[in-house]
């Protein structure tokens, strides 16, 4: 497989604030890459460093091989969907996808039968004379990513292009966006700060926190198996829950809370020794409400409901344990089966030992 | 409510339409009638198409009239090319902090009158000025030349007091241009020429088209500024205005020049109009 672009200890230094620290990751051809960080983690500028905009402090950006060291946005083979899309509202459709083609120096022909065919790709047809306030949320999208598509750049990089569109347009700009790149075979790099955009779409994520990559993974593994204590929080929900270690096995580890709830964890650290202090990352879903008595290797404890969070399929319950002030989320599957359930009831809560992760204590934590 | 509000409309217009009315219309029509009479051989006064015969006979009316003409389009053009990249500069280089502090250093030298501000420039072009002086010190001029008086001069000073009135309007509008549409433009290919011709200047035309009109007409009917650094060579058809209402006492032949001059700019601010494909509406916005 072909590398189409190379990141190696690539650091931004703005004075003596460091945006991007020592960052190196490689995207495969024809791959869906995300960059997945809360605002201000410095994934904006590491993708403008990509596109040219702006001069990394160190490293090296290397697109098929070749080093990018020196070379103006306009020459790099590399085209940016901007946040804003920054479509030129002083064109038309046409014009707009026209003009990375006339810097080519295409002829007059081979631009028109180029912007239908891109235009017929984006679902579009037609769309050639409408002005650019003409369009909807979803067309501009889909007009500012024909405009760089257009040009066959060797990577195509998009910074949150969905953020400002609606949720439910949002979540159809998703599939669609997913779809048009298996189709058109580019290799994307994204970034957004919104974990579901990322898990959906990506091929593989990283996730970036204060500069620095936390973790480069499939998104099923980092949901499943989170490196750190920021990925088990930032990408999907978690409950976290201080413990202290007080027994340890190769495989398994015994913990009690401060409110003196004891749990069996499994756990391959082996840098965990009794009376750690550590952080148990628990997910909504992983607890199952009124466990059936015959499951085995289950953690059981009784919760207390406060508050039922309704959200359809995303429903959850808002509850503490008996005698803490610990407030946890609890998957609340609509199968009707809980339906019951009210305010101030007393559940039994289980959960499998290998669903819970522990981490050493974040000294601080998110 | 209705008569109410009939009422505030009518307070605030009375002034306007007064001031309008009086001070505008009614004058010029006065001027109208004057520039179609003339003095017959017995000394009456009598209607005649006359004073505006005069303008197309003699050359140097014309010559002149032409002449303020193209040296109006040269101003107003040296003087968007000038201050376009001052206004990009201010709106988009420089740090917002700072900006403010630039727009107060253009808008400082205009708390002078214009009269001193030429006077100013004066002092510095004359033949004993200050440059003059700098020039022989230096040894790079034997002896002081004279730098006032010529076309040159009078062009630089017609640059410079017009200045202010292109800046602020293509200030305004290179505001609200989004950086990232530059950005993107840069992205797709183009370099600085592209960017320039196809962005930044679409973007910015309302503006250019009222700045332009607004140094186009002050320039075209100055007086001060062509009399003082351009000298008895400048040839400013304001002057020959001038000349006709205060030298001469000929104020039917002086309304005829007025009112020529007042088409000339209309003509030339219309043709500009159609040229941009912009409408005054949109350019006075």
């Amino acid at each position: 497989m072909h590398i189409d672009l190379s990141v190696q200890n690539i650091t931004k230094k703005f004075e003596d604030f460091t945006a991007v620290d020592s960052v190196s990751f490689e995207v495969e051809q024809g791959r869906f890459f995300s960059i997945l960080g809360p605002s201000g983690c410095g994934k904006t500028t590491l993708l403008r460093m990509i596109a040219g905009f702006t001069e990394p402090t160190q490293g090296i950006i290397a697109i098929r091989g070749n080093n990018m060291q020196g070379i103006t946005p306009n020459k790099r083979p590399v085209n940016l969907i901007f946040q804003h899309l920054a479509l030129f509202p002083m064109m038309n459709v046409a014009q707009n996808i026209a003009f990375g083609l006339q810097r080519q120096g295409c002829g007059k022909a081979e631009i028109q039968k180029k912007i239908n065919t891109i235009l017929d790709r984006v679902d579009l047809p037609g769309f050639q004379d409408k002005k650019i306030d003409q369009l909807s949320g979803g067309q501009k999208q889909r007009v500012a990513i024909a405009r760089c598509l257009v040009l066959e750049p060797t990577v195509l990089l998009l910074d949150e292009p969905l953020g400002a569109l609606d949720l439910k347009l949002r979540d159809q700009m998703k599939v669609e966006l997913k779809k048009l790149q298996a189709k058109v075979g580019t290799t994307f790099v994204y970034i957004t700060h919104d974990q579901s955009e990322a898990l959906v779409m990506s091929d593989y994520v990283a996730v970036m926190n204060k500069g620095k990559f936390e973790q480069v993974d499939t998104p099923q593994n980092l949901y499943n198996h989170p490196a750190t204590p920021f990925t088990a929080q930032f990408v999907g929900d978690n409950n976290a829950w201080s413990a202290r270690i007080t027994q340890m096995s190769d495989t398994r580890a015994s913990l009690v809370t401060p409110d003196g709830n004891t749990f069996t964890v499994n756990t391959d650290d082996p840098s965990f020794s009794v009376d750690d202090k550590v952080d148990l990352f628990l997910r909504p879903e992983a607890m199952v409400i009124q466990p059936d008595p015959s499951m085995d290797k289950l953690n059981r404890f009784e919760i207390i409901v406060k508050a039922i969070l309704f959200d359809g399929a995303n429903s959850r319950l808002l509850a503490t344990p008996i005698n803490s002030a610990k407030e946890l989320i609890i998957g609340l599957p609509q199968n009707r089966q809980f339906d019951h359930v009210r305010p101030l009831d007393k559940l039994e809560i289980g959960w499998h030992e290998a669903s819970g992760i522990c981490f050493p204590k974040d000294e601080a934590p998110l | 409510m209705k008569n109410q509000s009939r009422w505030y409309l009518f307070f605030f217009i009375t002034p306007i339409l007064l001031w309008l009315f009086l001070l505008i219309v009614l004058p010029h029509i006065d001027l109208l009638i004057m520039s179609f009479r003339m003095e017959d051989d017995a000394g009456d006064m009598v209607w005649s198409l006359g004073n505006y015969l005069t303008f197309f006979t003699e050359p140097i009316y014309w010559a002149t009239f032409a002449r303020t003409a193209l040296y109006s389009i040269l101003v107003t053009v040296l003087t968007f090319v000038i201050a376009l990249p001052i206004s990009f500069y201010i709106t988009h280089v420089v740090s917002p902090k700072f900006s403010g502090f630039l727009m107060l250093l253009l808008l400082l030298p205009f708390w002078v009158s214009e009269l001193v501000r030429v006077y100013g420039w004066m002092i510095l072009l004359r033949e004993s000025g200050v440059i003059n002086h700098f020039l022989v010190q230096l040894g790079i001029l034997n002896k002081p030349v004279e730098m006032l008086y010529n076309d040159a001069t009078m062009i630089l000073g017609l640059v410079y007091t017009s200045m202010l009135f292109m800046v602020v309007p293509l200030i305004s509008v290179l505001e609200s241009l989004d950086k990232a549409l530059i950005e993107a433009a840069f992205d797709l290919g183009a370099n600085m020429w592209v960017v320039l011709v196809r962005i930044i200047i679409p973007h910015a035309m309302p503006g250019i088209v009222s700045g332009s009109i607004v140094v186009f007409m002050l320039t075209l009917g100055n007086y001060l500024t062509p009399n003082l650094m351009g000298g008895k060579n400048s040839l400013w058809f304001t002057e020959q205005i001038y000349n006709q209402f205060i030298a001469s006492f000929n104020w039917n032949q002086g309304s005829a020049f007025g009112f020529l001059l007042l088409l000339l700019s209309s003509l030339i601010i219309w043709v500009g109009l159609k040229l941009s494909g912009q409408t005054l509406s949109k350019a006075v916005k």
